[in-house]
């Protein structure tokens, strides 16, 4: 008796929190078939607004350029990232000397440095080199990721070191022992990286906010966040809805067909 | 390492060449210049050596007193609560008994896909004053009579933000426990359950201790991003109603940014924050290391 009152509770406790979970995603579909006063007063059917929304969204926003911006900055982050932080994660692990684990350890404690302190140096960089309201300025400093490094270094640490050998021994250049040894082996770090990455890239917003002010510039949370500003009274809701989603949609469809990759990426970790 | 010779070594070094130069250009270079800058006072193109003069500044600030109370009260409040249901969630997912595991553990993790922005914006309709939740209070449930000001309100914006926070990073810490779950046997519960342990002291003596060392990590790594927050109390309620729920990486953005921009005050405002933190984290490595 007392085991089924406590499923019952179990089951009940995972119902309300799957539900408060999932809640907010259904109103945001829902939303975006309905007006923009029904959205605020809490219409919770589904309307006949959709088409519309989603005209005014492209006719009314710069929703394709500012998607196609943040893509730009999330794929070319995602890229160069990886292969700087795969690189120097294989030199740190597979050629270790006193001199590079003295670096690997600086360079594992600046993950504590808040990004405020390099904020304001790193805008005067920008500032000299002319790149404010250019998609290299927020690309350029994302592309060195200490978090990536130790993804990387973690996962090469049970890599077998016989294989590298014997490919030395084969007469392989060390080089080619990366590309074509270690690589295919790290394949679902790679996937998990590369979606970390391109997550952190894809909602990144302190740091665009800073350097890219022109409007031809802007990335979709900046579109969203600047649509939705408080001292806008005359937000249309509809349109929020409809952005909101699709900006969404990307990261919720590389959830969906690398759940996996998705969970170890978020969450740094190298066994599933 | 035998097989590493000097001239494998060498190669070493060009396999890390790339972070090095990206290191020293955006990591080392900002840091140094920041130092240069807590010294100084900058506007526009003159700077001025003030010795301390930021940090007395700093002491009579009392924007930047409430945003750095505001900070800590996210972190105590938000961040014990947080952990606790993602403790809870992960030990309730876990058991072998419950039917569509992977279903709820997808739904739990949902809120992950939503970016910082997005969802900050969602809460924010959410919330309005004619907004869903008081519809419903009021409507629906009639528990009040006349909504609730939730962005308006000095408390009730705090509440806001801190709801938000749960939604969106619960489920992302029940990974890790989750995780970290995987690693205790299901033999020591059985062994348990012949003494005769309830479920409870099994969850204390047992599933906590294990933990351990994760709620250690998730509870460091949250408390460095919450002293960082910003997209939320940006995009929620900007800061207010008063700076009431203005946070101290708010007030070093709207301080270099936003009023006459002044990058000196700006970047000392920076460093006690990164002090707070360094002290922080080696208080709660400190105090897991004397535990065990």
């Amino acid at each position: 008796m007392t085991s089924k009152v406590s499923s019952f509770f179990k089951y009940l406790f995972i119902i309300i929190c799957s539900f408060i979970s999932v809640f907010p995603f259904i109103w945001m579909i829902i939303g975006s078939t309905n007006s923009s006063s029904q959205i605020i007063a809490g219409k919770m059917s589904f309307g006949d607004q959709f088409m519309n929304n989603w005209h005014h969204t492209f006719a009314q926003t710069a929703v394709v350029q500012d998607f196609w911006n943040s893509l730009k900055i999330a794929v070319l982050v995602t890229v160069l990232s990886i292969i700087v932080s795969a690189l120097a994660a294989y030199g740190f692990q597979i050629y270790r000397s006193r001199g590079k684990n003295w670096i690997y350890s600086i360079f594992i404690a600046s993950m504590m440095i808040p990004f405020s302190v390099l904020m304001i140096p790193l805008y005067r960089m920008m500032t000299n080199f002319g790149l404010v309201n250019n998609a290299w300025a927020v690309v350029l400093p994302s592309i060195l990721s200490v978090f990536l490094i130790f993804f990387f270094h973690q996962s090469l640490e049970t890599f077998p070191i016989d294989t590298i050998e014997s490919a030395r021994i084969d007469g392989a250049n060390e080089l080619k022992i990366f590309w074509s040894v270690v690589l295919p082996q790290l394949r679902s770090t790679f996937a998990a990286a590369a979606i970390y990455s391109f997550m952190g890239a894809w909602n990144n917003y302190m740091w665009p906010l800073i350097v890219l002010q022109s409007d031809d510039q802007k990335t979709l949370p900046l579109l969203i966040s600047g649509l939705s500003a408080t001292t806008n009274f005359s937000i249309d809701y509809g349109i929020i809805m409809v952005l909101i989603i699709i900006s969404t949609i990307p990261i919720f469809v590389i959830f969906l067909f690398l759940q996996k990759y998705f969970v170890q990426g978020m969450t740094g970790a190298n066994k599933g | 390492m035998n097989g590493v010779n000097e001239r494998t070594n060498r190669i070493g070094w060009w396999f890390i060449g790339l972070s090095i130069i990206g290191f020293v250009v955006f990591m080392l270079y900002p840091i140094l210049n920041s130092v240069k800058l807590v010294f100084s006072s900058i506007s526009g193109d003159s700077s001025t050596f003030v010795g301390f003069g930021n940090f007395v500044r700093l002491f009579h600030d009392n924007v930047f007193w409430s945003s750095l109370g505001n900070s800590f009260l996210f972190l105590i409040v938000e961040v014990p609560i947080m952990l606790i249901f993602a403790i809870v969630l992960a030990v309730v997912l876990n058991s072998k008994k419950l039917k569509l595991r992977g279903f709820w553990r997808l739904l739990i993790f949902l809120p992950c896909v939503t970016s910082l922005v997005s969802y900050s914006v969602l809460f924010k309709m959410l919330f309005s004053s004619d907004g869903l939740i008081n519809t419903f209070l009021m409507n629906t449930l009639h528990v009040i009579s006349a909504p609730i000001p939730w962005l308006t309100d000095p408390v009730m914006a705090k509440v806001v933000i801190i709801l938000a926070l749960l939604w969106r990073w619960t489920g992302y810490n029940m990974i890790f426990f989750l995780a970290g779950l995987q690693n205790v046997s299901e033999e020591i519960y059985e062994a348990a359950e012949i003494d005769g342990a309830s479920k409870v002291q099994q969850f204390l003596h047992i599933t906590l201790p294990a933990l351990r060392p994760i709620i250690l990590f998730t509870a460091v790594q949250s408390t460095i991003s919450t002293l960082q927050l910003f997209d939320e109390p940006m995009n929620i309620t900007a800061g207010g109603p008063n700076n009431s729920s203005m946070t101290i990486a708010m007030y070093i953005y709207n301080v270099s940014f936003k009023f006459v921009p002044n990058f000196g005050y700006a970047a000392s405002l920076s460093y006690v924050v990164m002090f707070i933190i360094l002290i922080l984290s080696l208080i709660q490595m400190k105090v897991a290391k004397n535990d065990d």
